[in-house]
């Protein structure tokens, strides 16, 4: 629902505004040479100017003189490492006299957090979450905790970077559902739109004016040339037949030379939920600590059974990424663990390509 | 704290061999745990910590160090010999340490050039990993390990269960800590992707590139990362010396290194 336009100039009131109901903000902003999520409380926080620059293996961020705030794609993190934590302690036992155990449930503070700059893929991406965390076996209570008092300020792509592909998804560029607020940046300011009942209490305070046509008609371009803009995509939207088909196909063995194991394209990929069970015990023996970390299918123990790794190589974990997320997530999900923001592809340190390798073998197509 | 000291607690001994001494102050540097942890076992031979009795049997035996000298040779099977669990801790025990280096070169001519007398000097050729001389029940990698790695495994011990190997690759210790990659933010060479974990990716969190102190992890591609490194414009020679650290005693890097520094496959 289109709700009015917020003039650069007074881009802080909606903070003022968030704040004043009670919530932390967490917005972009350069660090370590890349986007990352960060405490803001004030407009200047945001990375004015920055532009990132990503290709396979690659990712750098470049500071240029636009006035924008949000002229870039993505960073490493989505919003899963703020609702399925990288690392969460779950509970605490202790040895009682008697022999018996007290179990303590150790649950995430209580705060209310507004996110500001979510895009199209990561509210996609949080949809598929939460079909996991809060499916039809019961919400697990951290993730639940995390994310019931999340306000989202989503902001349509303006600018996708070179390994975006959400358009071939069909989760962007332009945010459509999911969020609270979303904001389309044009260079003289922000049209506001609220997509939730409290999206729409802070729209109201905002008094926002009318949207001219003029920005109507820019923010009609500029959300055309984000989708044109694109060039990757992956060869179909539901690959399960053709690459339960092909598990066999070579091109598993000659990824398997290049890719390193090393599970950071799991790590960064916002859909990827796998984690695993951690147990410190203390030194005396009296309790314990047990903790969920992530873990990725491209790890030894992800596939480890009592004396047997089931999957021992890299060609078999590479090939149970791939044939997971585009392949069977659509008999666990109803559509493809794929939301096309291309982190696993910047991210990984040797550039393999997700949309390349399906196409590979998916379509036999050798691409040499 | 509890510290009741338990009647039959199990006794342990840290040995040391060709090292620099740095992994032992793991149990030095535990602080009130010290206390705590010598409630539960019954160290009676640990040199740095003024206990001397080097031939009691034991129940665990910490080994610290490589087999550099004749004299290690016999020693680490009296070691052996009388211990029921033997643990190496740290580069050295696990992959031979820096002075594996030797194993590459002409050790002797380097003895030459350093020493006066080099007619005093009695090393073995090599410097070598305790599990190439005897059975090793459980390796903790590390430049140092670390107490929580030494806790973890005592505990386990006195659990009666098998202590977890940690040997996934440093990238995933890195993501968990949402550090920025280096490798891929900075292209510095970092060699968290074959490393094991451990260190809780120390250096990158601090901005720069892992160098491989906790040795290999398993299922390291070294060729993929050698030639990512090649493409961030390091010489081979430049990215074979980065595999032939710390570690270059263990296998996947004593290939990797000496098929980039002599160009040959
Ligand atoms: S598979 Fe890759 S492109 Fe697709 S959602 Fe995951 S990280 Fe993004
Ligand atoms: S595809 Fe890339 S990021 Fe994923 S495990 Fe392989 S090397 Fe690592
Ligand atoms: S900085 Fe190094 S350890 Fe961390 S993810 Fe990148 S390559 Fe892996």
């Amino acid at each position: 629902m289109e709700t009015g336009f917020l003039p650069r100039g007074r881009f802080q009131e909606l903070l003022a505004v968030l704040h004043r109901s009670g919530y932390r903000c967490l917005g972009p902003q350069v660090r370590d040479g890349a986007i990352v999520y960060a405490a803001i409380s004030v407009a200047e926080d945001l990375p004015r100017g920055a532009r990132d620059h990503q290709a396979a293996g690659h990712y750098r961020i470049e500071q240029t003189a636009s006035p924008r705030y949000f002229g870039w794609a993505n960073g490493p993190q989505a919003l899963k490492p703020l609702v399925f934590a990288p690392q969460e302690v779950l509970w605490r036992a202790r040895r009682q006299a008697d022999g018996g155990l007290e179990l303590h449930q150790e649950m995430p503070p209580a705060e209310r957090l507004a996110v500001i700059g979510v895009r199209a893929c990561d509210l996609a991406a949080l949809a598929l979450q939460d079909r996991h965390f809060l499916g039809a076996a019961g919400d697990d209570p951290h993730y639940a905790a995390r994310r019931a008092e999340l306000f989202l300020v989503a902001v349509h792509c303006s600018d996708p970077s070179d390994v975006c592909f959400c358009v071939s998804t069909g989760d962007g560029p332009q945010a459509s559902s999911g969020f609270d607020l979303a904001l389309c940046e044009l260079d003289s300011g922000f049209i506001v739109e609220s997509g939730s009942d409290r999206g729409a209490v802070v729209a109201a305070e905002l008094k926002l004016e009318a949207v001219g046509a003029d920005a109507r008609a820019a923010a009609a371009r500029q959300a055309d040339a984000a989708r044109t803009r694109q060039h990757r995509s992956l060869p179909g939207r539901d690959l399960r037949a053709v690459l339960f088909a092909n598990l066999e196909h070579p091109r598993w063995g000659e990824v398997a030379g290049r890719c390193l194991a090393c599970g950071n394209c799991t790590s960064v990929c916002p859909t990827c939920f796998c984690h695993a069970s951690v147990e410190t015990p203390a030194l005396d023996g009296g309790a314990s600590v047990h903790a969920r970390a992530w873990d990725s299918c491209f790890s030894q123990g992800h596939s480890y059974i009592h004396g047997l790794t089931v999957r021992s190589d890299t060609r078999t974990r590479y090939r149970q990424w791939l044939t997971h997320k585009l392949g069977s997530w659509h008999g666990q999900f109803g559509r493809s663990g794929c939301v096309g923001c291309g982190r696993c592809i910047s991210w990984c340190p040797v550039g393999i390509d997700i949309t390349e390798e399906a196409a590979a073998v998916c379509t036999g197509a050798a691409d040499e | 704290m509890s510290t009741v000291v338990a009647k039959d607690r199990p006794r342990a001994a840290v040995h040391k061999f060709a090292s620099c001494d740095g992994c032992q102050l793991a149990f030095l540097n535990l602080g009130e745990d010290l206390l705590l942890l010598s409630s539960l076992v019954e160290f009676v031979h640990f040199a740095e910590a003024g206990l001397v009795n080097p031939e009691a049997p034991v129940d665990i035996a910490f080994v610290e160090g490589s087999i550099g000298t004749i004299r290690d040779v016999e020693r680490i099977q009296r070691v052996r010999a009388r211990s029921r669990y033997l643990v190496a801790i740290g580069a050295c025990a696990t992959a031979g340490g820096l002075q594996a280096l030797r194993n590459l070169a002409d050790g002797q001519a380097w003895i030459a050039d350093v020493y006066a007398s080099p007619g005093y000097v009695e090393s073995l050729e090599t410097s070598t990993a305790v599990a190439q001389h005897v059975k090793v029940d459980l390796e903790l990698w590390g430049c140092p390990v670390n107490s929580r790695q030494l806790i973890a495994a005592v505990r386990a011990l006195l659990f009666g269960v098998v202590p977890l190997e940690e040997h996934d690759k440093v990238c995933m210790e890195c993501k968990r800590a949402q550090v920025v990659c280096v490798m891929v933010a900075q292209g510095l060479p970092c060699m968290g992707p074959v490393t094991r974990t451990g260190c809780g990716a120390l250096c990158p969190s601090f901005g720069r590139d892992c160098y491989a102190c906790y040795g290999p992890a398993e299922n390291p591609n070294t060729e993929a990362l050698g030639r990512r490194l090649e493409g961030l414009g390091i010489a081979p020679a430049a990215i074979g010396r980065r595999f032939l650290a710390i570690n270059n005693g263990a296998p996947p890097f004593t290939e990797a290194g000496l098929r980039r520094v002599h160009g040959h496959d």
